[in-house]
């Protein structure tokens, strides 16, 4: 089983070597002679203000609490998934009991306007 | 031997990352690394043969809860910005604490026999799994389902409570 994975493993590391080595072979080459203007960030154009780390609508935390939720709700209904073929009906209605519930919750946030953008 | 070495680097990066949650000078530095740290503790279930769990680690703590952190973390304004001190000073009362706790569980470790079982792993663990979801374990299946609902309208009754 382990030996599956070590695709994964292979392609982690040619991912973040792909991705350190452009970068690390043109540092290498390069001619280092800076000056004012090459620092520049922009070239032309109008200069940036205001901050880089600007506050985010408080909204999204709501967004992403849902979404841990949900993201939770996948992780259980994925081994029923899998023994699906192996199932019966009983199994389905338990499942759709188990959504049903979680479906009762999306529409209290619903109701409640917690999904409106404001 | 090959999966010895494997299993070092994953918890070096695992631990690395770990370390440079609890260093990093920016709180969304922080929180980068230790969604790093997730990723490492999932290989580290993959090399204990877990699947599932790794699967469930990827996608809850990694794709969820890390999400979650970086946005309450980019919602409040302050904390982007400065740059806090790591250490105060009670840092030295905190070490003691913290490797008296580290002294107790490696005791612990050590003492442990930790039986090795030779039973031949079941043909599909996920498969078996989700059997015992609608079967023996059924109930506790649905009210994990009632959890996830209290969870959610608790976030949406506290959200909402200021406006």
């Amino acid at each position: 089983m382990l030996h599956s994975y070590a695709f994964i493993a292979i392609f982690a590391i040619i991912a973040f070597g792909f991705a350190v080595a452009g970068p690390a072979f043109a540092w290498l080459v390069r001619p280092k002679k800076p000056n004012a203007i090459k620092n520049d960030t922009y070239e032309c154009g109008i200069k940036t203000f205001g901050e880089t780390w600007v506050q985010f609508k408080a909204q999204y935390y709501l967004f992403a609490l849902i979404f841990v939720v949900f993201d939770v709700e996948a992780a259980f209904l994925f081994p029923w998934a899998v023994a699906y073929g192996q199932l019966g009906l009983y199994a389905l209605i338990e499942a759709a009991l188990f959504i049903l519930i979680l479906v009762g919750g999306l529409l209290y946030a619903w109701l409640k306007g917690a999904l409106e953008w404001q | 031997m090959l999966l010895r070495l494997i299993f070092v680097v994953v918890s070096a990066f695992t631990l690395g990352f770990a370390l440079l949650m609890v260093t990093a000078r920016s709180l969304f530095h922080s929180a980068l690394a230790m969604a790093a740290s997730f990723l490492g503790v999932a290989a580290l279930y993959i090399l204990l043969e877990a699947e599932f769990l790794a699967g469930v680690q990827i996608l809850i703590y990694v794709g969820a809860i890390a999400i979650l952190i970086i946005f309450a973390i980019m919602l409040s304004r302050g904390t982007m910005r400065t740059a806090e001190p790591v250490v105060n000073k009670q840092w030295p009362f905190v070490a003691v604490v913290a490797l008296s706790l580290f002294g107790l569980l490696a005791f612990l470790v050590s003492q442990v026999a930790w039986p090795a079982r030779s039973a031949e792993p079941m043909g599909d663990p996920i498969a078996a799994l989700g059997k015992a979801f609608v079967g023996p374990y059924v109930v506790p299946f649905e009210v994990a389902s009632v959890l996830l609902v209290v969870a959610m309208i608790g976030a949406i009754i506290i959200a909402r409570e200021k406006e």
